[in-house]
């Protein structure tokens, strides 16, 4: 699987015990308004993508990221 | 043209929908007459005030209202400049040394707001290539510190060790790093566990700023705080304290061992670029503070009394911020709006103001009647306050 499926399917695992409402999750998917998650939520999944990928993702990055795409987009860059 | 108000609307539409229920706005509040630091006229009826920041009950202390009157002589109603050009008087000068005397520290800097303090110290030492790390549930002026400056904020979740030190971790150990805590968080009244932050900041070769704003005059042994009581007072950087609580005026402070400190009153721009406070109140301040070096007494009764309402509340049924008394705050959590307002409403209905807390002040979308103890509540007064609160949580349902 080449690294950005691979970032991707991880980051799919991580939402889902957050996904409560079911959505369909794609690249596309935005966190705020497709998935309704409240700042508790959006801080508890970040920790958790931070330990997985040990990585520090900032508020200033996470203002720029809306989406699970652009989310694998930082993660990948922060990677390489 | 697009209306620029269009994105309160949802904010318009709550309130309204909240008030058509007949419920009085709990926003909208006024005090005819306030009679001492516990007891106001609020809509002709007398009231007993459990909702202020008056900890150390100085607003009607003689020697303050005293000091202030002759200020007002003295030197006239305002300074009309700025710190750094006429607004520095001979009293801000006072209230500085009464400061560092307070705190025994080498530097003190007074701004004209708590909030100000804040956001000129956070927004100025905190540069564009630093991290700040902060509590999630930081206050406002907080977070609007991190607005205004430029730096890279790393949020923890609330009061976590584990979490603030794995992200102090991850960071390069070369970089500027400034980790931001409360004493006391105010919406819940749960303090923060320092003496373990504190080390594993500093440990991680980070500086380290304490607001302890509710918290000063009545935690510690000396009333310094929450970082002096859990014995790390020396190892904190920075201390942002304001004078609207315990001191019983206005204004804030940051107080300081850095050698370098002083170059802020240059370079800080909510320092520099806003009138200074008036002389009087920096003249009840001053005295405000030198009188809570020595006020012992009222620090003992301020716990007595938030042990027993904590007490007393807990016994009734309510659910509480905190399984202990932390401080002069007990929160006490309101299943929603509606309920939270109605309880609100028949507490002053019955005499008794308290602050009605909604997002996004609170934590988590809770919605709280956060109670705040004055060291000159009597514990009759205590004791009248369970009995309202008993009344008016029946009368609404909230307990049985």
């Amino acid at each position: 699987m080449p690294d950005r499926q691979h970032t991707l399917a991880k980051v799919l695992e991580l939402i889902a015990p957050f996904n409560k409402k079911g959505v369909t999750v794609s690249e596309g998917t935005r966190f705020a308004q497709d998935l309704e998650w409240d700042s508790l939520t959006v801080l508890d999944f970040v920790a958790n993508v931070e330990d997985e990928f040990d990585v520090l993702i900032t508020m200033n990055m996470q203002a720029e990221i809306e989406t699970v795409g652009q989310l694998v987009d930082v993660l990948e860059k922060l990677a390489a | 043209m697009t209306d620029l108000f269009s994105k309160f609307d949802p904010l318009i539409e709550m309130r309204s929908a909240l008030l058509e229920g007949g419920v009085t706005d709990p926003f909208n509040l006024v005090m005819e007459k306030v009679e001492s630091p516990t007891v106001a006229i609020c809509n002709g009826k007398r009231t007993i005030l459990l909702g202020t920041y008056n900890y150390m009950g100085m607003t009607f202390d003689p020697d303050v209202i005293a000091a202030g009157k002759q200020a007002l002589d003295e030197f006239g109603s305002g300074t009309t400049g700025s710190r750094v050009l006429n607004g520095t008087y001979v009293g801000h000068r006072a209230v500085e040394d009464a400061l560092r005397d307070f705190y025994a520290m080498d530097h003190a800097m007074v701004f004209s707001t708590g909030y100000q303090a804040n956001l000129g110290v956070i927004s100025t030492i905190a540069g564009k290539d630093d991290y700040i790390i902060l509590d999630i549930d930081s206050h406002a002026s907080i977070y609007d510190g991190c607005a205004l400056g430029n730096a890279q904020i790393v949020p923890f979740r609330h009061n976590d060790i584990d979490a603030l030190e794995k992200r102090l971790k991850r960071l390069p150990p070369e970089t500027g790093k400034l980790v931001v805590l409360e004493g006391v968080y105010s919406m819940l009244g749960d303090v923060a566990p320092l003496k373990e932050m504190v080390a594993i900041s500093k440990a991680a070769g980070a500086m380290v700023l304490v607001d302890e704003a509710h918290s000063m005059g009545f935690i510690g042994e000396h009333g310094r705080g929450v970082a002096e009581a859990q014995g790390v007072i020396d190892d904190v950087d920075f201390i942002i304290g304001t004078f609207s609580k315990s001191v019983g005026t206005v204004g804030g402070f940051c107080v300081s061992n850095h050698p370098k400190f002083e170059i802020l009153r240059l370079v800080c721009r909510p320092y520099v670029f806003t009138a200074s406070l008036p002389p009087s109140v920096v003249a009840t301040a001053a005295t405000s503070i030198r009188k809570l070096m020595n006020s012992a007494d009222k620090r003992v009764h301020l716990w007595e009394n938030s042990k027993r309402l904590h007490a007393g509340l807990r016994q009734l049924g309510f659910t509480l911020g905190t399984d202990e008394p932390h401080a002069a705050i007990i929160a006490v959590i309101m299943p929603d709006l509606e309920t939270g307002a109605a309880m609100w409403e028949a507490l002053l209905n019955e005499g008794l103001y308290v602050n009605l807390a909604r997002p996004p002040a609170t934590p988590a979308g809770m919605t709280l009647l956060r109670c705040s103890l004055c060291a000159l509540h009597s514990e009759e007064q205590v004791g009248e306050i369970l009995g309202m609160f008993a009344a008016a949580g029946r009368a609404t349902g909230c307990i049985s």
